[in-house]
Order: structure tokens, then sequence, then C-alpha cells
């Protein structure tokens, strides 16, 4: 009983919260008469989300894959680059101010020069998502690989292992704990950059979405497609816990006896 | 078995001076001896042991095992710490068999002498357990299984009952003697506790810092096996005595004794 009870108020007491706002903020807008353009209702924004419904299943598409091939790169080059870093001690003082440099480079500054370099199209956009997401990545993989203790290092030199066979057999699993907290920075950054590429310059997405809306005062388009950017953002994050709960079953919280 | 002969190491410190650990170490160390070091912390016991495993080289003298300069690591040798660092998403077998494995030797082949080692320090019915599953003490067991599996005929280790309770601490001690009267190696075994050094030795070497020397080598002459009421036998309270004796002298040398 008392059980149940706790399961109620975990999800029921988030549930009310967020309908209680929703039901707060409608009836705010129709009493104080707000002027659409300004703060639409959420019936208004409803509204306009279904009529859209097909149209926005392309654009949500479009930003999802450029999300993911941006995720995906900085894997692709944030792990191997983080391990380089940890174990050649020249390659860290060559990659890291130049890692940092890169960073530091606003990165909404970056895309209109990207997208005048490369031109239209997807990849652009993956290249800006890619530029904020891989740092995380790297920094997160390179202090787990980093965090290995040093007896199981002292232990596999006793036993003569090879460097590869201890990366893949212990250094790498692991920094796993590691590199996921830091892939889970990295995926929900990659929607941001995603949709700043979309900004400068587009004709799909979800963020060429808001930017027209916006200049034709259609706001509730605009929150529309921000709520579903969220969305998307937080099903990402999501399918990345999942992918950690399934890869490092370890970690997850011991079951009670 | 192992000869030790003017064993100094020397560590460069950040600023780039250079600290002896350990100075004018000779040693001898016959075939199936139990040796244990003791001393207070820093007198360079830990670095003995890695210098005898080959993990890290002399600066001065030569470390022998069997006759062989030791210049590298060697795999007929088994290491525990004072943590058992296990592998957390190995399975309590899998991770006995992780010896067998780095050393190349296939663990197919060891399974069924990893299940015998498991049965022999009581994790029976343990074998598919997750480490996190398992209190301090049963962690410290597999570790020392892990480091039994490839049967070397040298054990290294470095305190490592030193995280445990002191109950757990003894239960240990005493398996770990049971294990060794079943199937003799040579141990080398470093603690900061005086009555386990003298409880589990054929010899205690008593170390002390600054940098560490050996004080002495005291043959312990106490019958085997060991039971827990040696602890009240005369003998052992004049061991305990000398060791305590000799760590208290070289503190009093070095004006911080109290």
């Amino acid at each position: 009983m008392a059980a149940s009870l706790q399961n109620l108020s975990r999800y029921v007491v988030p549930a009310a919260t967020v309908a209680g706002a929703v039901i707060v903020w409608e009836l705010a807008s129709r009493v104080l008469r707000i002027p659409k353009f300004i703060m639409p209702a959420p019936s208004e924004i409803a509204t306009e989300a279904w009529e859209w419904r097909y149209r926005f299943i392309g654009h949500s598409w479009v930003t999802l894959y450029e999300t993911l091939g941006g995720f995906a790169l900085s894997i692709v080059v944030g792990v191997p680059l983080a391990t380089l870093i940890v174990y050649s001690p020249s390659m860290r003082r060559a990659l890291y101010p130049l890692i940092v440099l890169l960073q530091a480079v606003p990165k909404i500054a970056v895309a209109p020069v990207l997208l005048l370099v490369i031109g239209y199209g997807e990849i652009p956009k993956m290249i800006v998502a890619f530029l904020v997401a891989f740092f995380p990545i790297v920094v997160d993989t390179a202090t787990g690989l980093a965090a290995t203790p040093p007896e199981l290092l002292e232990l596999s030199r006793s036993y003569r292992a090879s460097a590869f066979k201890t990366f893949v057999k212990v250094r790498f699993p692991m920094a796993l704990p590691f590199v996921f907290s830091g892939l889970k920075v990295a995926i929900t950054l990659a929607v941001i950059g995603a949709v700043v590429g979309e900004f400068i310059g587009s004709d799909k997405g979800l963020g060429y979405v808001i930017l027209s809306a916006t200049s034709y005062w259609k706001t509730e388009l605009a929150f529309a497609s921000m709520i579903l950017l969220s969305l998307i953002a937080i099903m990402l994050f999501g399918a990345v816990c999942l992918v950690e709960r399934l890869v490092c079953p370890w970690l997850a919280p011991a079951a009670e006896e | 078995m192992i000869r030790l002969q003017g064993v100094e190491k020397t560590y460069r410190t950040r600023r780039g001076d250079l600290v002896p650990a350990v100075e004018g170490i000779t040693l001898d160390i016959a075939e199936n001896e139990f040796v244990t070091l003791v001393g207070p912390s820093g007198c360079g016991k830990s670095t003995l042991l890695k210098l005898v495993a080959g993990l890290t080289l002399v600066s001065g003298g030569t470390v022998r095992v069997r006759d062989t300069v030791v210049r590298e690591p060697f795999p007929d040798v088994g290491i525990v710490f004072q943590h058992p660092v296990l592998l957390p998403w190995r399975t309590v077998l899998d991770n006995v068999l992780f010896s067998a494995d780095m050393l190349g030797l296939g663990p197919e082949g060891y399974r069924q002498r990893a299940l015998e080692l498991l049965t022999l320090s009581g994790l029976a019915g343990f074998e598919t357990r997750l480490p996190r599953e398992l209190s301090g003490g049963m962690q410290q067991r597999v570790a020392i299984c892990r480091a039994l599996l490839p049967d070397p005929s040298l054990l290294l280790m470095d305190e490592p009952f030193g995280a445990l309770d002191a109950m757990t601490r003894e239960e240990l001690g005493f398996e770990l003697l049971r294990i060794w009267e079943a199937r003799r190696k040579t141990i080398l075994f470093v603690t900061h506790s005086i009555p386990e050094a003298i409880l589990l030795a054929d010899k205690v070497v008593v170390m002390t810092p600054g940098p560490g020397r050996i004080a002495r080598v005291i043959t312990i002459d106490l019958p085997r096996p060991r039971t827990v009421e040696l602890e009240f036998d005369a003998k052992f309270k004049a061991y305990s005595d000398e060791v305590r004796g000799l760590i208290f002298a070289s503190r009093r040398a070095r004006g911080d004794g109290r």
C-alpha cells in the first residue's frame, strides 16, 4: 500500500504539475486576451501542430538525422582522439590546445563560415552538430581512460598482456561509465548544433520552421516546433540512457534481496 | 628462490630531487617460504614487492628470482593488492579467470580449477554473482583466487587484508595458510600488522623507514598449522615485543617517537 502510494506520487505529482501549468497558461491567455503572436495559448499551439502534422514528419526527420550524423561523427572522432591523448604524452601536448581552441570558438560564429565554404545541404549541419558535441566526449573518455586503477594496470603488466589487450579487456570497459556521461551531454548538444546550422541557412528541418514561422508572426507554429524539438532531444537522451543500461548492466542499481 | 643483493631504489620527485625509497636491501628467500615484510608506512615494503615482480626496476644492486636477474615482469607470479580491483562487469568466476585470460592461456581450460579455488575459499554458489554483490572480504577472496589460478610459484601480497575489518582479516589469514599448506608456494606478504606478520610467517622481515632498510630478519619458530591460540603463547609475545622494539627504536632515533 505504502509502495503503491509512493509510485503514485512519483508519476502523478509531476504530471499534475505540468497539467496545472498548462491549464493556468490557457486560462491566462484567454482571460488576459494576450495576442497570439506574443504568447499563443496551449490550445492554439496544439491546433497548429495538428495542422502541420504531416509536414512536421519530414522536418523532424531532417533535424533528427543531422543530429544523429553529427553525434555519430563526434563519437567516431572523439573516442579515438581521447585514446591518443591518454596513451601518448606528445600527442596530448600537440592535440589538447587545438581541441580546447576548437571548443573556445563560438560555434554560432563558425556556422555561417562553414555554410559559405561547404554550401547548403545536411553535411554542414552535421558538422556544426559534431563541433558542439565532440568536446564532452573527448574530455569524459580521456578522464575515464586515465582513471583506470593503477593496480589493474600493474596486474596486466605482470601478466605481460599487450597494451592493446589491456585496452580492450580493462581500460576501455572500465572507462565506459565516463564515456556514457560524455555521450549524454553530447546528444543534447548535437540537437542544438543541428538547429543552429539550420538557422544559418536551410529550407528544411525544425530550425528552419522556427525561423520562418517567427518571420511570419506565426508564434504558435514556432512554439509547436520548439516543443517537438524538445521531445526529440528528450527521446534521444533516453535512447542513450537505454543503450548505457544495455551495454553496462553492472551499473544498474543492485536489486533488493 | 629470491635473492636481493644490495638493492637500492630511488625515485625522482616532481622537483627533480632524488629520494631513496629503499637502500642496502640484502635478503634471501627460500622456495616455499612464507615471508612477511612489516614496518611503518613509508619504509619501502611495497616498493620491494614491485621490484621483485619486475614492475619497477632497481636503481642499484640486483634482484634475482631462481638465479635469473629480474628486468621485466615475469608470468610465474601472482599479485594481490590491498584493494581487490575486480572488474565490475565480470562475474566472480570470470574475474578469477581474468588472470588466465590476460596470460593468454585460454580461460576454458582453467574453468574447473577456478571452480575448485572458489569452493576452497568458501565462495561456492557465488560464481555467477557480480563483484558489487559481494562483501569486501569476499571480493578479496576472489582476488586471491584470481592470483592463484595459473598456479604461480611466487605469490606477492601487498597488505591484502589491510582494508578489511579485524575479524575478516584474521579469518582470511588462516584461510590463506590453509591454502598454502595444501599447495606450497613462496609468499612475500606486506603488512603493517605485527600480530599478522608473526602469525603467518616463517620469517618476518622488519623494515624501518627513511630510507627503507631491513632492521632485522626474525625466523619464527612456532608450530604449524598455526592457530588463534598461538597469540597467547609466550614465544609469540616475545616475537611481537622484538618487532615492536625494532620499529619504535627507529622512531625514537628519528625523533618522532612518543
